[in-house]
């Protein structure tokens, strides 16, 4: 087990840091116009000069790259060269909030779609046609737009939720979690409809496993089958789904944190795109990398407990 | 020379190749969706000729404006036409989805098909290639490289499609892996075809339809994330977008709620065709591949007087068993069999026999769907299986009626150590203390054979032999010291000098437990080796039953004879070739 | 005609520090025209890479294989293509060796057209004697297979293994997965095709019942080695080496009497090989 972990995480390191070479190349070729977004239109050929030097951007890409690297690996992000503000500072006051709303729906998306997956592998009937309209409905709903409508609804029409705004926890529990069931909402919806749909999936192609048959011939009640055996192997196929919901989610979250105004990740991440602030943007991608990375290496450690055949392959 | 006059066939007039196009058009959910997106495309790409309005003129009367007044669908933030708009944004909403599609295609179905069919270093570097991308937050990064990629949407749709391609890869290179290894692929290498003619003919062939399934769901994934995208602004404001037009209606939302609906809408209806059509295709080959034909439902089975038992006691007596399923199949015809206490009783037959349905309608145990029509009856020492409701049934398996299956090694939960899998139903069914069914569960280990019980009974079922999973097995199905034991092929699997092994085995535990046992197999070694008694199943029927000896030597039904004329044992070897060819 | 000398076939372990893994250890036997070279073994004997070995589809490690004086080890593939013509296969899955979605006709043209290019008239024209040889109608050309038998799928592998009239065919399990009565209505099909084409075989069986119906010599194979090879005669029915006798023990005669009979042998043979 420590060496199938030990093989993951070199793995994984490696994957960072290509990542991070790749993005950090692809977003500073195109640095030509930052100092004059910074200086404006009347900034002089020699101020422009300078403050390409201030920025570094004089400097050879490659050189840039191992400058940015080295100071990264110390934690040290840069800092913004449109608010001045530290990366790493930045980010830190706002991922909280986005990973409030990411794992929250994560967590609710795991509930519901192994609750409703099981059911309608088990059952069948209605209720197992009613998931399959439903996972076509979440898919071509795009999250924002089902966010707006929620907004339209809840908030232009019947006025019980707000619309727009963050509280953060310790202020008032109450208006934390107020404000965040609009966006976890329309996260959730989406989500939950694939999801389903492969815990389903799973389910039933193990409770069609020989070995099934051959429990039930030995006397176990249907029950424990379902949920010791078919769930235990259900399982890593649905970590899987989860994961992937989970990359999903912090993708969807950027488009809703700007529906609802919500102060996280995305909002910086859209400012920084759209002014060009590329540590920024840099910053924001290393760390939801790290994330991803994690969380990955974490479900596969689970997936490797509970099916010792994972481990193996 | 001449031609015979009945028709040549040559190569090119076969018949029509049994494409995938035809039965698709057959499916009523896959014509809706294929109308509803030709609507759509022909719409947005005739937009110059049918919209009634420029996308760009402004009324400054019909800001904000609801449907009517020569609007149909109202007017937008800036008082354009929603309804020209929207025509004229399905052109570049489509079009910038057809390029993610593109790009995610040709790298996806490349790589995977390389990756697959070669391996080795090139399937470790796409592989490698693969998971960086999956790993990607895809909307943070897009974002991140919205200035080097410029304000065109369109480059964006092309590093989209690039972060796309690794779902094309996967399931690509898993098709291909798994045709490579089937034999037919070798048998065309052996035919003398040529690396790209076996992709081309064979290969292809089996990706094509997952592929067309994979691209109906990526495309309605590029069209959401396109629309994402120009929703947060990063789009070029002068090309009318679904997404742009759906962030002009959201800075609007107070003023003209109604405007979020249509762009919305007319996303949901695309995707939404989108899937419908590949989950069409997909349902058309699952049906294909499996055929199946609608006959009339099958009548489930109607309450009978019990049967007092006249004749010398079975412990099973069935009479009259029917199976069906629901596609109308009846596979098993109305088969009379008992089983006395104590004796082995062979159930021979070649496959679809029926043989393994009996054992299953005993067990209680048959395929979803599979269900005993008519009168059958199944007398289990006395008492009416067939009418006896799931959970009293479930109390005599395991405990009275033991079950040993064909595959060992599928049927061993591969979650689960071998021990626990033996404690659980022990612990559920007997009653036992933990720690009396570990103990007990080690003691049948050692009965049946097992070297290393303590070894064994922690091992994972992937770390043991077949013919250790048999006995395993073995030991599970007599943990509850049945009075049947049911055992559908339980050497089949297993090699010949291991097949003796077991046998020997269930003979000894037979004998010393005072079970009776129904063995199906279809091998007339294995009966005479162990069985007092053959029921000979053909097409669902038992055609004959007797003792093993006389049956053995004057066979009465035609099929038993041909049957046991088949067997090879007595044949003469050929002798040797004198060369005489040379 | 096929002589198989000291062949060595070992897999590569994966990763880089397992082992590789020896599938058979310097293997030797040769097949004359005309004959049936049967191979027995149980599963992991590596019955099943001699066939593979012979058909260029894993390779060899060290050793020889010539066939009519060339030598197919390292033999580059472009060159291997040619050898078609004369070494063929019959595999044991009839489910899984006939690609699903082309008809008879398309399977059994596809050696022809590979190998010369052209002239489908008689293409068609053999894919008919193809199907008379191996007693399946004409009409059979236009379905698919999964509209037939398994027996009859084993014979439409067999029609495209003789489509290029071969000197040599490997014979993979090809009758394991049948029913009994298929199974010896296949069989004599193989040996009259024999009598009929000169056709050798290398025949490759778990089962010592199916291997002495159809073999002239027989050669049994035991963790990777020959331990027996021999006229299918004494082999079949009066083994030498102990692993043979097992294995000619386990198996059950259809007979009560003589099986029974067998059975206090083969604990005999157990017990004095315990003793021993």
């Amino acid at each position: 087990m420590i060496g199938f972990v030990g093989r993951r995480l070199m793995a994984c390191a490696v994957l960072v840091v290509m990542i991070a070479v790749v993005t950090f190349l692809l977003a500073f070729s195109a640095t030509g116009n930052v100092a004059r977004n910074l200086l404006g239109e009347n900034a002089t050929a020699d101020q422009l000069a300078a403050k390409n030097a201030e920025l570094g951007l004089d400097q050879p890409l490659l050189a840039q790259l191992g400058s940015w690297a080295g100071h990264a690996l110390r934690g040290d992000l840069g800092i913004s060269w449109f608010t001045n503000e530290p990366v790493s500072q930045a980010i830190a006051n706002r991922l909280p909030v986005t990973l409030s709303m990411v794992v929250l729906a994560v967590a609710c998306t795991a509930l519901i779609s192994v609750c409703l997956g099981v059911a309608a592998a088990v059952r069948g009937g209605w209720l197992d046609r009613s998931i399959q309209v439903l996972s076509v409905l979440g898919f071509a709903l795009p999250n924002f737009w089902v966010a707006l409508v929620l907004v339209v609804f809840f908030s232009v029409s019947l006025g019980v939720l707000p619309a727009t705004g963050y509280v953060r926890l310790s202020e008032s529990p109450g208006g934390w979690a107020s404000a965040l069931v609009l966006p976890v909402a329309s996260l959730v919806i989406g989500s939950t409809a694939s999801a389903a749909q492969q815990v389903r999936g799973a389910v039933i192609d193990v409770l069609r496993q020989d070995f099934v048959r051959t429990l039930r011939a030995r006397g176990l009640s249907p029950r424990s089958v379902l949920f010791r055996h078919a769930l235990r192997n259900a399982a890593s196929p649905a970590l899987t789904v989860l994961s992937l919901q989970f990359i999903a989610l912090l993708g969807g979250a950027v488009v809703i944190e700007k529906v609802f105004a919500i102060p996280g990740l995305g909002t910086l991440t859209i400012n920084a795109a759209l002014q060009g602030d590329v540590p920024v943007l840099m910053g924001v991608v290393v760390t939801l990398v790290v994330l991803v990375v994690i969380v990955n290496l974490a479900i596969d450690v689970v997936s490797g407990w509970v099916n010792p055949k994972v481990r193996v392959r | 020379m001449t031609q015979p006059v009945t028709q040549p066939v040559g190569v090119e007039n076969l018949p029509v190749r049994r494409g995938l196009l035809r039965p698709v058009l057959r499916n009523p959910l896959a014509i809706g969706a294929l109308a509803v997106l030709s609507v759509i495309v022909l719409a947005s790409l005739l937009a110059p000729l049918i919209a009634p309005h420029s996308p760009t003129s402004l009324r400054l009367d019909q800001i904000n404006a609801g449907p009517g007044d020569g609007y149909l669908l109202g007017g937008d933030g800036a008082g354009r036409d929603i309804f020209s708009r929207l025509l004229y944004a399905g052109r570049n909403t489509l079009l910038g989805a057809a390029i993610a599609l593109s790009v995610a295609l040709a790298l996806g179905v490349l790589s995977g098909l390389l990756s697959g069919y070669y391996g080795g270093f090139l399937d470790g570097i796409f592989g490698w290639g693969a998971n960086l991308l999956m790993a990607l937050p895809t909307m943070i990064v897009l974002l991140a490289l919205f200035q080097a990629l410029g304000s065109s949407i369109y480059l964006s749709m092309v590093a989209f499609g690039v972060m796309l391609s690794p779902g094309f890869y996967r399931l690509v290179r898993g098709q291909v892996m798994a045709v490579k290894h089937e034999l037919y692929v070798d048998a065309a290498r052996v035919s003398g075809l040529s690396d790209p003619r076996i992709i081309g003919r064979h290969i292809l062939l089996v990706v094509r339809a997952p592929v067309v399934i994979q691209a109906s769901v990526v495309a309605g994934i590029a069209i959401v994330v396109q629309s994402g995208l120009e929703f947060l602004g990063l789009g070029d404001p002068a090309t009318p977008t679904w997404g742009g037009m759906l962030q002009d209606a959201f800075t609007n939302i107070y003023t003209s709620p109604i405007a979020i609906w249509w762009p919305g809408m007319t996303i949901a209806l695309t995707v939404a065709s989108l899937v419908l059509l590949g989950n069409a295709i997909r349902d058309v080959i699952q049906r294909t591949t499996s055929s199946s034909t609608r006959l009339p439902k099958p009548q489930p089975v109607v309450a009978l007087p019990p049967v007092l038992d006249d004749r010398e006691s079975a412990l099973l007596r069935i009479r009259n068993l029917s199976v069906g399923y629901p596609s109308g199949a009846e596979v098993v015809h109305g088969v009379d069999l008992d089983v006395r206490r104590g004796e082995v009783l062979g159930l021979v037959g070649e496959s679809g026999s029926g043989k393994t349905q009996t054992a299953f309608s005993v067990l209680g145990l048959l395929p979803p769907g599979g269900t005993l029509l008519g009168s059958s009856s199944i007398q289990f020492d006395g008492a009416e299986l067939a009418r006896l409701p799931e959970n009293e049934r479930r109390v005599l398996r395991g405990r009275r009626i033991g079950y040993i299956p064909q595959e060992p090694m599928s049927n061993l939960d591969p979650c689960f150590r071998v021990g626990q899998q033996l404690v659980e139903p022990l612990r559920a069914v007997a009653g036992l203390s933990k720690r009396a069914a570990i103990a007990e569960a080690l003691s049948l280990l050692e009965r049946v054979g097992i070297p290393e019980p303590r070894r064994t009974f922690a091992a994972y079922p992937h770390e043991i032999s077949g013919g250790m999973a048999q006995r395993v097995l073995i030991a599970g199905a007599v943990s509850g010291k049945p009075d049947l034991l049911i055992a559908d092929e339980p050497t089949t699997a297993l090699d010949v000098t291991v097949q003796a092994d077991v046998l020997e085995l269930l003979r000894d535990l037979q004998t010393e437990f005072g079970m009776a046992m129904l063995l199906v197999t279809h091998n007339f070694g294995v009966v005479a080796d162990i069985c007092d008694r053959v029921a000979v199943m053909q097409d669902g029927r038992i055609v004959e039953t007797g003792d093993v000896r006389p049956l053995f030597a004057d066979p009465r039904h035609p099929y038993t004879k041909s049957l046991l004329e088949s067997t090879l044992e007595d044949s003469t070897p050929r002798t040797r070739l004198e060369v005489n060819h040379a | 005609m096929l002589e198989a000398t000291n062949v060595v076939v070992e897999y590569a372990g994966r990763g880089w520090r397992s082992k590789g893994f020896k599938a058979l250890h310097e293997v030797s036997f040769g097949i004359r025209p005309h004959e049936t070279l049967g191979l027995v073994g149980e599963s992991g004997s590596g019955k099943t890479t001699i066939g593979r070995a012979v058909l260029g589809l894993v390779p060899v490690s060290s050793g020889s294989i010539r066939f009519d004086g060339r030598e197919l080890v390292g033999m580059p593939r472009r060159q291997r293509r040619g050898l078609s013509d004369d070494i063929q296969v019959v595999f044991q899955d009839p489910y899984s060796s006939l690609n699903p979605s082309m008809t008879v006709e398309d399977i059994l043209v596809e050696p022809l057209v590979a190998r010369r290019a052209g002239d489908r008239t008689a293409a068609s024209q053999r894919v008919r004697t193809l199907l008379d040889q191996v007693g399946l109608p004409h009409d059979a050309v236009h379905r698919l297979p999964r509209e037939f038998s398994g027996g009859q799928r084993q014979r439409i592998a067999i029609a495209r293994a003789l489509a290029l009239r071969p000197k040599l065919i490997v014979c993979d399990e090809p009758v394991s997965a049948l029913d009994l009565s298929t199974q010896a209505r296949v069989l004599d099909l193989f040996i009259s095709i024999q009598e009929e084409t000169g056709v050798a075989y290398l025949f490759i069986s778990h089962d010592l019942a199916v291997v002495r119906h159809i073999s002239h010599r027989v050669a049994v194979l035991h963790r990777g080695g020959i331990v027996e090879y021999g006229d299918a005669a004494k082999v079949t029915e009066r083994p030498e080496h102990p692993y043979t006798q097992r294995l000619l023990m386990a198996a059950p005669i259809p007979d009560p009497d003589r099986q029974a009979a067998r059975r206090q042998e083969r604990r005999a043979l157990l017990a004095s090989e315990a003793v021993a």
